[in-house]
């Protein structure tokens, strides 16, 4: 277990700088930064001085090192716009982002893990289609429009909840609930497949040749082998929800999450704000496939890389 | 003689797609006593496994289903029992081990998590005493270091060492029949003859009837003591094992027999293949199921299905010619001189 932990945590780490070189290529050498920061009457000998200063006239492999090191401290310069260390501002927005998607993907998971189930219990029954129906429909409604309607319906004609903001838990719902279509639909469709293609295996036979109830085989034995394919996409919708994905939903229900904030810095041309951002959200998305990864080990026996 | 310990009275079994009906067993009936081990031959599709998953009633449904017959077993016919009646024989009175015992067990649950359940369920144990029995059963069927293999998982142990898990497994209860479908077939030739000699043993040490499913009659020769002969969803030979070697008096078993490669042949003798391929099951022959492939058939055989007659004491054939072998090799002689 710990030669494989040391594996997945080696590749994590080639992920980051993976991240950190495309991080800083992308917001140094596209456009002009030091353009981007002086004053538009500034004149050709400010200008020179700025770049000399700012050492963008150093070595490319030089601005990079100085870049890693700022960045492995935490400094990823001051936000142009807010006035204030990049960093700070990027996390002040997770607890918003993580409790958003948290929320989310549990009420998606609550709901399609059973939903899933059932379908794939009696295939092609009346149930199965109303499950299918429901994930199709889950995973293709457009969740911006869903967001208006919910708005529509709740706060706006029945009272309930509220339009937008946060820091409640009534804040939380509907931006949670419509969030949670589009994994609801996608989980409880792998969830119906994966289970039934469990269920047709020899290993299923023989647990109910053994006098196993079907609830102890399905729940023993089938839906733990069927549970890799469902981390898998549990694991991928998680990570575009906290990866600025929502940020449709957060601007319509005005979240504060990352997503917003990285529009935001790009609407102001607020590199080191987006860099900042950027960064971020590539850790959060090596620490949950991390996290995926040794749940794959301690799932199946078999894996290990 | 008392009642056999299991009974099959006119067992039917379809599949049914939306677009056919399978017949898979075609009003089978045969019988197995208490502590006799029987073995039942047949090729790929004849339905020997499907009447064996019948007798478990594990038949995959909604396609499959029992369409008549009687399962009688220890006095009670299993067709009658409620679910939760049939799960309490399943695995405690009638033990399955199958085929390829990789895809049998569970690869995500280790041997001990597998062999623990069967005994809390049927026998009330709890973990520590399933535990320990856990420990004897793999002793019991030669897995070495049994204690501290109890969490390893089915990937971990070889072909062989999996299959007398499976043992193991199916033995964990005392089952009074154990249903064994071609559990040598995916194993190398030398740990076949060691599964084989490891049944043997145990079905002596628990008292137990076996039924032994198998394509290979060379294989069942020196196990069983009486062989049912499965072609085409029909039972169309059962006799002891020496009988049916010595005297087949069907022409498919003649044919079965002829196509054994033997030690003990001339030099340079030809294997005898059966001509042709059996026949389709959506729409089975009217007649005889095997006149198209059968060297001796007359008009008769083509047109009249014949009904599985005692042709000797406890020697039954489905045969319109009650011809003995020594009678069949002469007309064979006599054609091919002709």
């Amino acid at each position: 277990m710990s030669a494989y932990l040391a594996r997945r945590l080696f590749y994590s780490i080639a992920v980051v700088v993976g991240v950190s070189v495309a991080v800083f290529l992308i917001t140094h050498q596209l456009g002009d930064p030091v353009r981007m920061l002086l004053p538009l009457e500034a004149s050709e000998e400010q200008y020179q001085a700025a770049r000399q200063q700012l050492g963008f006239n150093d070595p490319i492999l030089v601005q990079f090192a100085r870049f890693s090191v700022d960045a492995v401290r935490g400094d990823f310069g001051d936000s142009l716009w807010m006035d204030a260390p990049a960093l700070p501002l990027v996390l002040e927005r997770l607890p918003a982002t993580f409790l958003l998607a948290g929320t989310s993907i549990i009420i998606a998971l609550v709901l399609a893990v059973p939903l899933g189930i059932i379908a794939a219990l009696k295939p092609r029954s009346l149930l199965d289609h109303v499950a299918s129906l429901t994930a199709l429909l889950g995973l293709s409604i457009a969740d911006f429009w869903l967001g208006l309607m919910l708005i529509f319906i709740f706060p706006v004609s029945l009272g309930l909840f509220y339009t937008s903001g946060y820091g409640t838990w009534e804040h939380l719902v509907l931006p949670a609930v419509t969030l949670a279509a589009r994994p609801l639909g996608r989980i409880s469709q792998i969830v119906r497949s994966s289970v039934l293609d469990e269920l047709d295996k020899n290993y299923v036979t023989a647990a109910r040749a053994r006098g196993l109830s079907e609830q102890a085989t399905l729940l023993g034995h089938a839906l733990r082998n069927a549970a890799i394919p469902i981390v898998t996409l549990t694991g991928f919708e998680l990570t575009r929800l906290l990866a600025g994905f929502t940020v449709v939903v957060e601007a319509v229900f005005g979240w504060p999450g990352v997503g917003l904030l990285a529009v935001d810095a790009i609407e102001r041309q607020d590199l080191p704000l987006l860099q900042a951002d950027v960064f971020v959200v590539a850790m959060i998305v090596v620490v949950i496939n991390l996290l995926i990864d040794l749940l794959y080990g301690a799932l199946d026996p078999r894996i290990r890389y | 003689m008392g009642e056999p310990l299991l009974r099959v009275e006119g067992l039917r079994t379809i599949f049914q797609t939306s677009k056919q009906v399978v017949t898979a067993v075609s009003g089978i009936s045969y019988s197995v006593d208490a502590g006799e081990t029987v073995g039942i031959v047949g090729e790929s599709g004849s339905g020997k496994s499907v009447s064996m998953l019948a007798v478990m009633r594990l038949v995959p449904s909604p396609a499959g289903r029992i369409t008549e017959g009687r399962i009688w077993f220890q006095g009670r016919n299993l067709l009658d029992l409620n679910p939760a009646e049939m799960r309490a024989v399943r695995g405690k009175d009638i033990a399955m081990i199958f085929q390829d015992p990789m895809t049998s067990l569970n690869p995500v649950l280790s041997i001990g998590k597998h062999l623990v359940e069967p005994l809390k369920l049927h026998l009330g144990l709890t973990t520590t005493q399933a535990k320990t029995r856990a420990v004897e059963l793999l002793q019991m069927v030669g897995i070495p270091d049994a204690a501290n293999r109890l969490n390893d998982y089915p990937h971990q142990f070889s072909g062989g060492m999996r299959q007398r898990v499976m043992i193991a497994l199916g033995l964990s209860c005392n089952p009074k029949l154990l249903i064994a479908d071609e559990p040598t077939t995916a194993l190398d030739v030398t740990i076949q003859a060691q599964i084989i000699d490891l049944v043997k043993r145990l079905r002596r040490e628990f008292g137990m009837s076996v039924i032994w499913i198998t394509h290979d009659l060379g294989i069942v020769a020196g196990l069983v003591d009486r062989v049912i002969v499965m072609y085409a969803s029909h039972v169309v030979e059962t006799a002891s094992v020496d009988d049916l070697y010595e005297d087949p008096r069907h022409p498919y078993t003649l044919g079965l027999l002829s196509a054994i490669p033997r030690l003990d042949a001339a030099e340079r003798t030809r294997l005898t293949p059966i001509p042709g391929k059996p026949p389709d099951l959506s729409n089975p022959p009217k007649g005889c199921p095997f006149a198209p492939r059968c060297g001796f058939s007359t008009a008769d055989c083509l047109s009249e299905k014949p009904t599985l007659r005692e042709v000797a004491p406890g020697h039954f054939s489905m045969c319109h010619l009650e011809l003995s072998k020594q009678a069949f090799i002469s007309l064979r002689e006599v054609r091919v001189n002709a």
